[in-house]
């Protein structure tokens, strides 16, 4: 045996040991971070989970003409100016007689959703025949009430509720008045101060108009500057320049893009405030550094030889961009978009300063609406002084998440999907 | 080439100005409030009830008092918003400010109140603090324990070396930042409250306002006070994991989570609705909102939505209002204030 064989050979263990050590490193990272994404996860969906569901209460309730004072229930008009909470009042009166105390009654109409009156309306709309008559309904409860019947029994006493008033509720939950279902008003409402009639409506389709904007705005720009600088720019010190510059934007913290935006769009230009055709605008200001410097690595792995080729066979330098660089490049731009977009999408703190953090209760129909964003939506709950709204705080983050998760799917997908390997 | 970067530039400068352009002419039809974080979950309300009438709902940002002025000041004009809340009074050169910028005529309307509690977990024993004790334990400088009129850096670590009546905790207090109006209120009425109990103390006052206000405003950096963000749950939700800990936010977050939290009484008094109202509880302040009389009649809605809010249904004593936290004011400076503010009575100057 040489002597080096015999160093090798005694090395040999130790090399293999440091190794696995280092694989171990690796390993134990990862452990850490999807550890960390675990206890995310598990925090807010174990708090938001509820959020998915709310609770009705039945009554039986009298449609009244006298009480409501309706004497024709197609009448639109009529059915606007009707008296239903009087008719709610009066069925929560019989379904719990002996509560004559004014402050006692007070607390037995806040069982029952301010929001109540106006399913009740909708109803009555759809059936005009109701009118009249007796019906057993399932009105949306209040969210204290909610909240009570979604916390486990041991855990009951502390609610906030009187103890007639957790009574009450005990008694309906005992004789099946009482029903979860599922929160369809999530979805489609704005935001309320009543947190069992609020929604991420007007947020979902504020972040929509808001991203239309941006890509409409932050797509073409970025790519065409890519390409200019890519492929007809010259390498010289100016367009270094650029490229430090563009470099150093991408690195901007988010909230400068809100000031510059505060100070050109709103104070220059004299857009409104609030509106997702200026959120986009100032979003677009922060996407484009991410969308031109992917969109040139895509630029940069089209392989020299396919540019030569069009060029030899006679094609001008614009053919060779429009019908070679770019269809070849188009997947990885597509996938830097994607990506710069769902940034954006979870993007907070430029839209403070530009008025986005607002209370929105009407869905915005357009880009000039006043509207807020998703997260905006998130932050503002997580303020609010109602237990429910904690839940509701986490079920929104859920539904981002599930917005990003797509959103960074896809993109992976694309890249799979259309990449080409040389 | 460098031509054509120039064109590719001034492309898109038109591009971002044409689409700009439009926008200016379009003439608004909500009506668009800005101001407090404190009174925003009331104003919010009223909008709401508002928009549920058949108007469109008013936007309501949530800018804090000051930025909330400073952007209510600025001018007159659809681009500049109607109304802006407020948790503490318009000062003087805010008032200067508005008339600078042509905002002549400001109508100003005190909605309410709102008290400051000072709370721990309920699982925690509950304490009764002076507003002496306050500034003793959160102070910056505090006087010397031993005796003498000199200052020296907060020395006190647990609530008996403080008051011999208290328990025998650490002294661990989460609050809200200096950007908060709720940490301008407690420095003022709470911290500053204690510190004037010391007579030498309150004599500097007239010597060197400034250093009175150093000494009284200021609160301790070593790590006693925690600042816990401007998010007043999370304050609720720290304390309930530990029940050593007491909190400072609003009455309203007091109010959506008893079973959880207790507060403390202050000179004996509970913050209570009526104590907070009468005024015997300590520390407590008004809410104020002021609106911009040149776009009543502009903007469609403002005189409604101001006639919902000094409706009694939403500001009385059974209004809805109260549901959310707020504190009435007393019955005859609720007609007072109604009339005032329907009547859209413009603000002198002088009343700051």
């Amino acid at each position: 045996m040489s002597e080096t064989t015999a160093k090798v050979r005694k090395s040999l263990a130790r090399r293999y040991r440091q190794e696995k050590r280092f694989q171990a490193y690796g390993i134990l990272s990862i452990g850490v971070g999807l550890l960390a994404l675990l206890i995310l996860f598990t925090d807010i969906i174990g708090k938001g989970h509820s959020a998915f569901f709310e609770h009705y209460i039945q009554l039986e309730i009298s449609l009244d003409r006298d009480v409501l004072g309706v004497d024709d229930a197609s009448d639109d008009e009529q059915l606007n100016y009707a008296n239903f909470g009087g008719v709610i009042k009066e069925a929560l009166r019989e379904r719990f007689p002996g509560v004559d105390d004014r402050q006692q009654q007070r607390q037995l109409y806040a069982l029952v959703s301010s929001g109540a009156s106006y399913n009740l309306r909708d109803e009555l709309k759809a059936d005009p025949s109701l009118l009249g008559g007796t019906r057993n309904l399932w009105l949306l409860a209040d969210d204290d009430v909610d909240l009570y019947l979604k916390t486990p029994e041991k855990k009951r006493p502390e609610a906030r509720l009187g103890d007639q008033q957790k009574q009450w509720i005990e008694d309906l939950e005992a004789a099946g008045d009482t029903e979860k279902r599922f929160n369809a008003s999530f979805f489609s409402h704005g935001d309320s101060r009543e947190p069992e009639l609020a929604g991420i409506g007007s947020a979902i389709v504020g972040s929509f108009f808001t991203m239309i904007v941006t890509l409409c705005l932050s797509f073409p720009i970025g790519v065409a500057a890519a390409i200019y600088l890519e492929e007809f720019a010259p390498r010289n010190k100016f367009t270094d320049f650029i490229e430090v510059n563009i470099n150093n934007l991408a690195a901007v913290p988010s909230i400068i893009f809100g000031l510059l935006g505060l100070a050109i769009f709103i104070n220059l230009f004299g857009l409104p405030r609030s509106v997702p055709l200026l959120g986009g605008l100032v979003l677009t200001l922060m996407t484009l550094p991410t969308i031109i410097i992917t969109s040139r690595a895509a630029i940069k792995t089209v392989p020299p030889s396919v540019r030569e080729g069009a060029l030899a066979l006679g094609a001008s330098k614009m053919q060779v961009v429009l019908h070679h660089v770019l269809p070849l490049a188009l997947p990885g731009m597509l996938t830097g978009s994607i990506i710069g977009m769902a940034q954006a999408l979870g993007e907070t703190a430029p839209l403070l300063l530009i008025g986005m953090v607002a209370f929105i209760v009407d869905i915005p129909g357009g880009p000039t609406d006043p509207a807020t964003v998703l997260p905006v939506q998130i932050y503002l709950w997580a303020d609010s002084p109602e237990q429910s709204f904690v839940a509701m705080t986490s079920a929104a983050i859920m539904v981002l998440l599930a917005f990003l998760i797509t959103m960074n799917t896809l993109a992976v997908v694309l890249r799979k999907r259309l990449e080409r390997r040389w | 080439m460098k031509f054509q970067m120039k064109a590719t530039l001034v492309g898109a400068a038109a591009a971002v100005a044409l689409a700009s352009a439009p926008a200016t002419a379009i003439a608004r039809d909500t009506i668009s409030i800005v101001g407090s974080s404190t009174v925003y979950p009331f104003a919010t309300t009223v909008a709401e009830r508002f928009g549920r009438s058949g108007n469109p709902t008013p936007k309501i940002e949530s800018t804090g008092s000051g930025g909330g002025l400073k952007l209510f000041c600025q001018g007159i004009g659809t681009e500049n918003p109607d109304i802006t809340n407020a948790s503490r009074r318009m000062k003087a050169s805010e008032f200067e400010m508005c008339q600078k910028n042509g905002v002549k005529e400001i109508t100003e309307v005190v909605v309410g109140y709102d008290g400051i509690v000072i709370a721990n977990s309920v699982e925690g024993e509950k304490v009764d603090l002076s507003k002496r004790d306050i500034f003793l334990a959160l102070g910056k400088e505090v006087p010397d324990p031993k005796g003498g009129e000199k200052l020296v850096p907060n020395p006190y670590k647990t609530w008996n070396e403080v008051n011999s009546d208290l328990p025998n905790t650490k002294i661990e207090v989460l609050g809200p930042p200096p950007t908060s109006g709720t940490r301008d209120a407690f420095n003022e009425l709470a911290i500053e409250g204690g510190c004037k109990t010391f007579d030498w103390i309150a004599a500097i006052k007239k010597e060197d306002k400034s250093k009175y206000k150093s000494i009284c405003r200021s609160i301790r950096e070593d790590g006693a006070y925690v600042e816990a963000g401007e998010n007043d749950n999370l304050i609720v939700q720290k304390l309930g994991s530990n029940p050593q800990a007491l909190g400072v936010f609003g009455y309203s977050f007091l109010d959506q989570n008893r079973g959880k939290v207790q507060a403390a009484t202050i000179e004996g008094v509970e913050p209570q609705m009526e104590t907070i109202a009468s005024g015997d509880y300590p520390v407590s302040r008004s809410l104020f909102f002021y609106v911009k009389k040149a776009h009543v009649g502009v903007v469609p809605g403002i005189e409604g939505y101001i006639k919902e809010f000094t409706s009694e249904r939403a500001w009385g004593p059974d209004g809805y209002l109260v549901d959310k936290g707020m504190i009435p004011l007393p019955d005859d400076m609720r007609a007072k204030m109604a009339k005032q503010a329907q009547s859209l009575k413009s603000m002198t100057g002088k009343e700051l």
